[in-house]
């Protein structure tokens, strides 16, 4: 059995740490390319969203590579990707590339279902080698987030950004290579001495929030790299979601405890006051967040077609009015064009200095 | 007296019986949009988001037409009406996207339908919130769900001998099942229609796509006459239990009819964007290829579509299933039916 699973930013790292500690067998599909899309988009419906496109076309590829069982969560509802599994095998089964799919979600019937499916992937080893592999993977996460929660901090102060870029994608590397905690450590410590090393910029820096769906959140491949460009762009860019805080949230239940989502549903009741699937809620609940904190804009990114983003899209409008925070949303899919993307992030960092401009001679 | 709106769109035409009666019985007026036409579907455009879909778009429209005639909109959050399962997020924040987006919208009632927030909720719960807006007295609220329960009842009844759901909504309690059986049954080819009522069921956006059926001499039956147990025992069947209650009616209908030796073909009526249509109508469509061997067509509606394009297409699929119904049992020498001329 080679097991493989989709491309979602960084998570690769985390799983490739937890499948390899509890010994099995598996292929990574290749990193998303424009290759990938096309994969998916041939064979993928054509209104289904981006992720399940690009999710197909990984499979596809890994594939080619030998991987023969596909390890994927789902969900229950309302957001398609509850469904995309069982769709995805569907389109596999008729293309004679059947693969098996082992898919991790909250149980119909009974947590049997569960344990069965872990049991089936894992073979025979026991719980507490289990709980020690989460753990490491868990390490990793945090490693993972604390190397792109400073990168987007030195983003718009440094005057090497290229240098800064090569510092983290040799972290990156280093995590994903790293066997214990104490290299990861040390690999964080390496990383942040690096950093020191880069002269900075002194501010006041644009600081922009970024939110939206999940996936096209963590996934530089799917929005385009945004963060890096608004990074370049000199903004400082704070994400609403991180990938911990994902693991936590949705694996765990959040028995860990890592700052989650709870809050910001609170913010979001005044404007969206049920929650709508996937993270369309907290798409609202963060941009009255960053609204509060005094944001220069929120930038809102969305597969097109997704349905709770639309909500909260629509939604958008209101909680701009009453905070003054501008937003700009971005649907994407294979259509998009870079240069159309990057147009309007220049034209709204240009917007966005211009407000701050003119709320300084105000207050003068 | 009181006047309540309640726009002809979405959910209006599963649940349009059931709350008329509800309200009537209250001694609220009930005024329902009028059927769509070019200035509330331009109306509704402009209101909503572009990315929204369409039979929302249209939502907003009917909404803004309604507005300034009534005293109440009743857009009940419809969160889920089974358990584990959904309607579509869209539906689910509908009222808060009609209040970030129109201001000066009379009061919404929003009260929410979730079934999976107490033990054995169910509409008599809801129609108590909704209910104690208008009235304290429990009893008539009372005697008002259960008028409106019985008038669901026979709607569904209705529905469910074959009248389409704008017939059944205007036919009285006189109508007996035996006038309805034989609307239904008329016409030469069968055509299984799918797709949500709020497209299939509004002739303006669906440009009249029943009547154009029925023109060329096919008599039509839709997901609405399949009976909900029917439907829950072929989802049965599913790799996973589809968590939106809409969508489990589709595929639920796209499977009796799959099974429908009568059926001669299945056309798939969708609007452009819809989410979990984008994967039920996915799956239905290679199912219809190598389960059933149906001739299949999807039909794809936004704000743009052409008519004549529409027109095209139906004959073309009616045409062929005309072809394909008179060379059946011609076998050639070579062991392969041949569908053509």
């Amino acid at each position: 059995m080679k097991i493989t699973y989709p491309h979602m930013g960084n998570l690769y790292i985390v799983v490739r740490a937890l499948l390899t500690s509890l010994g099995v067998d598996l292929v990574l599909p290749p990193p998303t390319s424009r290759r990938t899309v096309e994969l998916g988009v041939r064979y993928a419906p054509e209104f289904a969203c981006f992720p399940l496109k690009l999710n197909l076309g990984n499979f596809l590829e890994a594939r080619e590579l030998g991987a023969d069982t596909i390890l994927m969560a789902g969900g229950v509802g309302p957001c398609r990707f509850g469904y995309y599994a069982q769709v995805q095998k569907e389109i596999l089964d008729d293309l004679g590339k059947s693969m098996d799919m082992v898919v991790l979600e909250p149980p119909d019937v009974s947590w049997r279902e569960v344990k069965d499916k872990i049991r089936y992937v894992v073979g025979d080893i026991s719980w507490w080698r289990i709980f020690k592999a989460i753990r490491f993977a868990w390490y990793k996460a945090r490693a993972v987030d604390t190397v792109e929660e400073r990168v987007l901090f030195l983003r718009p102060r440094t005057y090497e950004p290229y240098r800064l870029e090569e510092y983290r994608r040799q972290a990156l590397r280093r995590i994903d290579e790293a066997s214990d905690k104490r290299e990861m450590d040390e690999i964080l410590r390496d990383f942040n001495n690096q950093c020191r090393t880069l002269p900075l910029k002194s501010g006041p820096f644009l600081r922009v929030g970024f939110v939206g769906e999940i996936f096209t959140v963590l996934e530089p491949f799917a929005n385009y790299d945004m963060e890096r460009r608004l990074g370049l762009l000199g903004v400082e860019v704070t994400r609403s979601i991180y990938l911990s805080a994902w693991i936590n949230e949705h694996l765990f239940g959040g028995l860990l405890r890592v700052k989650g989502m709870e809050h910001v549903d609170k913010l979001a009741a005044p404007y969206l006051n049920s929650f709508v699937g996937g993270h369309g809620q907290e798409t609202v609940g963060s941009t009255v967040e960053f609204g509060r904190q005094g944001y220069d804009g929120v930038v809102h990114v969305a597969p097109f077609t997704c349905m709770p983003e639309i909500v909260a899209h629509s939604i958008l409008p209101a909680v701009s009015k009453d905070y003054g925070i501008p937003t700009l949303t971005f649907y994407l899919d294979e259509q998009s064009g870079e240069a159309g993307i990057q147009t309007r992030l220049e034209a709204f960092v240009d917007l966005m200095a211009a407000r701050r401009e003119k709320r300084r001679k105000e207050n003068l | 007296m009181i006047k309540v709106g309640i726009p002809r769109a979405l959910l209006f035409y599963y649940y349009y019986p059931l709350w008329r009666a509800f309200f009537t019985e209250l001694d609220v007026q009930v005024i329902v949009s009028p059927e769509t036409n070019k200035r509330i579907l331009d109306a509704g455009l402009r209101s909503a988001l572009g990315e929204a879909c369409l039979p929302v778009k249209l939502f907003f429209g009917h909404v803004l037409e309604l507005s300034d005639k009534v005293d109440y909109l009743f857009v009940p959050r419809l969160i889920s009406v089974e358990q584990k399962e959904y309607i579509c997020p869209k539906f689910m924040g509908l009222s808060d996207m009609l209040r970030a987006r129109l201001p000066n919208l009379p009061p919404i009632i929003d009260t929410a339908f979730d079934v999976s927030e107490r033990r054995g909720f169910d509409w008599p719960h809801f129609f108590e919130k909704v209910g104690s807006i208008f009235t304290r007295d429990r009893h008539l609220i009372k005697r008002a769900y259960c008028s409106a329960l019985e008038a669901d009842k026979n709607f569904r009844r209705l529905l469910n001998s074959g009248l389409l759901p704008p017939e059944a909504m205007d036919a009285g309690k006189g109508m007996s099942e035996a006038a309805a059986t034989s609307v239904a049954s008329q016409g030469f080819l069968k055509i299984g229609l799918l797709g949500h009522p709020y497209n299939l069921y509004d002739s303006y956006i669906s440009m009249n796509l029943i009547g154009k059926v029925r023109q060329m001499g096919a008599s039509v039956i839709t997901a609405a006459s399949v009976p909900d147990d029917l439907i829950e025992s072929q989802t049965k069947k599913l790799p996973k239990r589809l968590f939106w209650t809409l969508g489990k009616q589709m595929i639920g209908a796209a499977l009796t009819f799959f099974e429908n030796e009568q059926l001669d073909g299945v056309i798939y009526l969708t609007s452009f964007g819809c989410g979990p249509e984008s994967l039920v109508g996915e799956l239905v469509e290679r199912w219809a290829k190598h389960r059933a061997n149906l001739p299949f067509m999807m039909l794809t509606i936004d704000e743009h579509t052409g008519e004549a394009g529409m027109v095209t297409r139906l004959e073309a699929f009616t045409e062929m299933i005309k072809r394909r119904k008179k060379h059946e049992n011609y076998v050639s020498a070579y062991g392969k039916p041949v569908h053509c001329c």
